[in-house]
């Protein structure tokens, strides 16, 4: 079931959490809220959720072209997941995961046995068999995320939204249960709408993500759109590492792009867009120079801090291990760099 | 395995805080009450049930116990309400409220006692409306009860307070979107999360009026076989040089008020068992 959600507004007193929004969630994709803390994604999932209001006199949010913008949250069919899980503590695994289907009116309710055999295979799809009668204080965090999440699902609903599922939980897990996400959205392909703070997070598992920064859409787009054209620099800036380098201060010749860079504009630039080698001297000038201040050579990538004179600009360049090694650089040496590829936006905006 | 087995811990003084406290809990508390039972000690075990069971003691121990079950049972439930009231809603004159609820702990209690008894006697603000409609109040086991759920209420709102503040309102939001209807909420979700607290409030609050003297005295209006209260009767026996007897009464009052104490403790572990999370 597709989300639609528009022209939705909400302050709280002064402050504007979200400035008039407009968003589709396409039926059965795995979609990414993406932003800094503040920038309003979790307040918009509320207010899809039904546990927000949107200010009175705002737009509307549809699902599957119904209007649900006054459908209180218990009849919305919608699962929502906690960050920090709120499983019920004095129930085991199974009562809660059953809590959705036990509160229904008995009219509407299936029978025990059924509540049971529909548990259980809720248990199995997210791999927690055999651990119906345990509390939540006994699981680890991966696992009552998982309950978190069966609990959700038991109620059958049309779309599944996720508070910063994984933000409680350690990197490693993690990194384990985003990549146990996707394959788990492939099985049952519910539409689902998660909120992130983490880029790289967003980027691995999402079919679509949208960013978003103070109450505004930034950009929507498929991870490799957002990653490879930002919209503004805020998108740039935000989805992974870069170099902000004034365009006057390098040779033009070193700037491929747009004309309009010749202007004191800013040329953005990720780390490891930027070819680096040794400093032939009396070769030509094949790019620009800077001094290596610093090399990290920790990590699956190697870093170098490079620093470029008439400006002091710093830069920071990645490359691949066996690259460092092949240049074999010494501290303060000087070495010529090339940008493979730039971004460049018009002033109009601020970032 | 030796029962003090010690843990290294950074904090030092395992040894002299828990010395400390034998110690002070010894002299506040133990000195005091083995008095009650050396006393009581000295009597044979006719002269012991003689005291402890005639018909007059053993309608004040009805009465003591169940007034003070039903004033705290009563506190339980509108203690839950005003510590709910208090905790979950932002109006004006709420630091006002919430001062107020502490002013059975300060008063005198047989300052409350006598403001109780004006209001409900026959002439008194609310007795003159009651009396004829047949509610007597003052001078009966009604008043006993008014009396002590006065004396009750601090303990129930001041123990739920902190604990419903710090309820995750994510709990109500899981079980609202979950299809939960309001009552649902309350008594699967919240009410669960809370028992183990409202039963440290009953229990205080129930101690409290089991052992409450001042304010009862006044509104009880005494009447031997009706509305006279243990601790009454614990000072009769004083007026009249019957020590023995005194405390002999002071003895059963303890036993049993320890052994429902404890067997309230124990409910109120078995129901925490699972909130480590």
């Amino acid at each position: 079931m597709s989300i639609h959600v528009s022209n939705i507004r909400k302050s709280f007193g002064a402050f504007t959490a979200l400035g008039g929004i407009d968003l589709n969630v396409p039926a059965g994709k795995l979609v990414a809220l993406l932003g800094p803390s503040g920038s309003g994604k979790t307040t918009l999932l509320r207010i899809i959720a039904g546990l927000d209001e949107p200010d009175i006199g705002s737009g509307r949010i549809a699902f599957h072209g119904e209007d649900v913008t006054r459908v209180p949250a218990g009849k919305r069919k919608v699962g929502f997941v906690f960050q920090h899980y709120a499983l019920f503590r004095h129930m085991t695994v199974f009562e809660n995961i059953a809590f959705g289907l036990n509160v229904r009116p008995r009219r509407d309710r299936p029978p025990a046995s059924d509540i049971a055999d529909r548990v259980h295979r809720l248990l199995k799809l997210v791999q927690l068999e055999g651990l119906d009668a345990r509390f939540p204080s006994q699981l680890s965090g991966g696992q009552r995320q998982r309950v978190a999440l069966a609990r959700a699902l038991a109620v059958e609903p049309k779309v599944l939204l996720l508070d910063e599922p994984f933000g409680a939980l350690d990197a490693k897990v993690r990194k384990e249960l985003r990549r146990w996400l996707r394959r788990f959205h492939e099985e049952i392909h519910l539409t689902t709408l998660f909120v992130t703070h983490d880029q790289e997070e967003a980027l691995e598992i999402a079919d679509e993500v949208v960013i978003m920064n103070q109450a505004k859409i930034e950009q929507v787009g498929t991870p490799q759109e957002v990653y490879d054209r930002p919209a503004t620099p805020f998108v740039y800036q935000f989805l992974g590492n870069v170099n902000v380098l004034r365009a006057s201060a390098l040779a033009p010749a070193v700037t491929p792009g747009a004309p309009a860079l010749m202007r004191d504009g800013q040329i953005y630039v990720r780390p490891h867009d930027i070819a680096i080698s040794r400093h032939v001297p009396g070769a030509g000038a094949a790019g620009f120079f800077a001094e290596v201040r610093a090399i990290h050579a920790a990590g699956p990538q190697a870093r170098l801090s490079l620093e470029h004179m008439p400006g002091r600009e710093r830069i920071e360049v990645e490359l691949s291990r066996s690259e460092l090694v092949g240049l074999d650089l010494k501290l303060h040496e000087q070495v010529s760099l090339r940008l493979r590829r730039t971004h460049a936006f018009s002033d109009d905006y601020a970032i | 395995m030796s029962l003090l087995r010690k843990e290294h811990s950074v904090l030092p003084g395992f040894g002299l805080s828990l010395g400390f406290t034998l110690a002070y809990l010894g002299l506040i508390v133990l000195v005091p009450l083995s008095a009650a039972f050396l006393k009581t000690a000295g009597m044979s075990w006719a002269e012991f049930v003689a005291a402890v069971a005639s018909p007059r003691v053993m309608a004040a121990y009805r009465l003591s116990f169940f007034a003070s079950l039903a004033a705290a049972s009563v506190n339980a439930f509108f203690g839950l309400i005003v510590a709910w009231v208090l905790v979950r809603y932002a109006f004006p004159g709420k630091r006002i409220l919430d001062a107020l609820v502490d002013l059975p702990f300060a008063l005198p209690t047989a300052v409350a006692g006598i403001a109780l008894t004006a209001i409900y006697a026959k002439n008194g603000w609310l007795g003159q409306w009651l009396e004829p409609h047949g509610v007597k109040i003052a001078f009966t086991e009604i008043g006993v009860f008014v009396a002590l759920t006065f004396i009750g209420l601090p303990f129930v709102v001041r123990t739920l307070q902190p604990v419903l503040e710090e309820l995750q309102p994510e709990l109500e939001e899981a079980a609202a979107s979950l299809g939960a209807n309001r009552w649902q909420t309350i008594s699967r979700v919240l009410l669960p999360e809370l028992f183990p607290a409202l039963l440290t409030g009953f229990a205080l609050s129930f101690a409290r009026a089991l052992g409450e003297y001042g304010s009862v005295v006044f509104i009880s209006g005494n009447m031997p076989m009706r509305t006279e209260i243990v601790p009454l009767l614990i000072i009769t026996k004083l007026e009249q040089y019957d020590y023995r007897g005194a405390t002999a009464i002071a003895v059963v009052m303890l036993t049993a008020s320890f052994g429902l104490l404890l067997l309230i403790n124990l409910i109120q572990k078995w129901s925490r068992r699972h909130h480590r999370v």
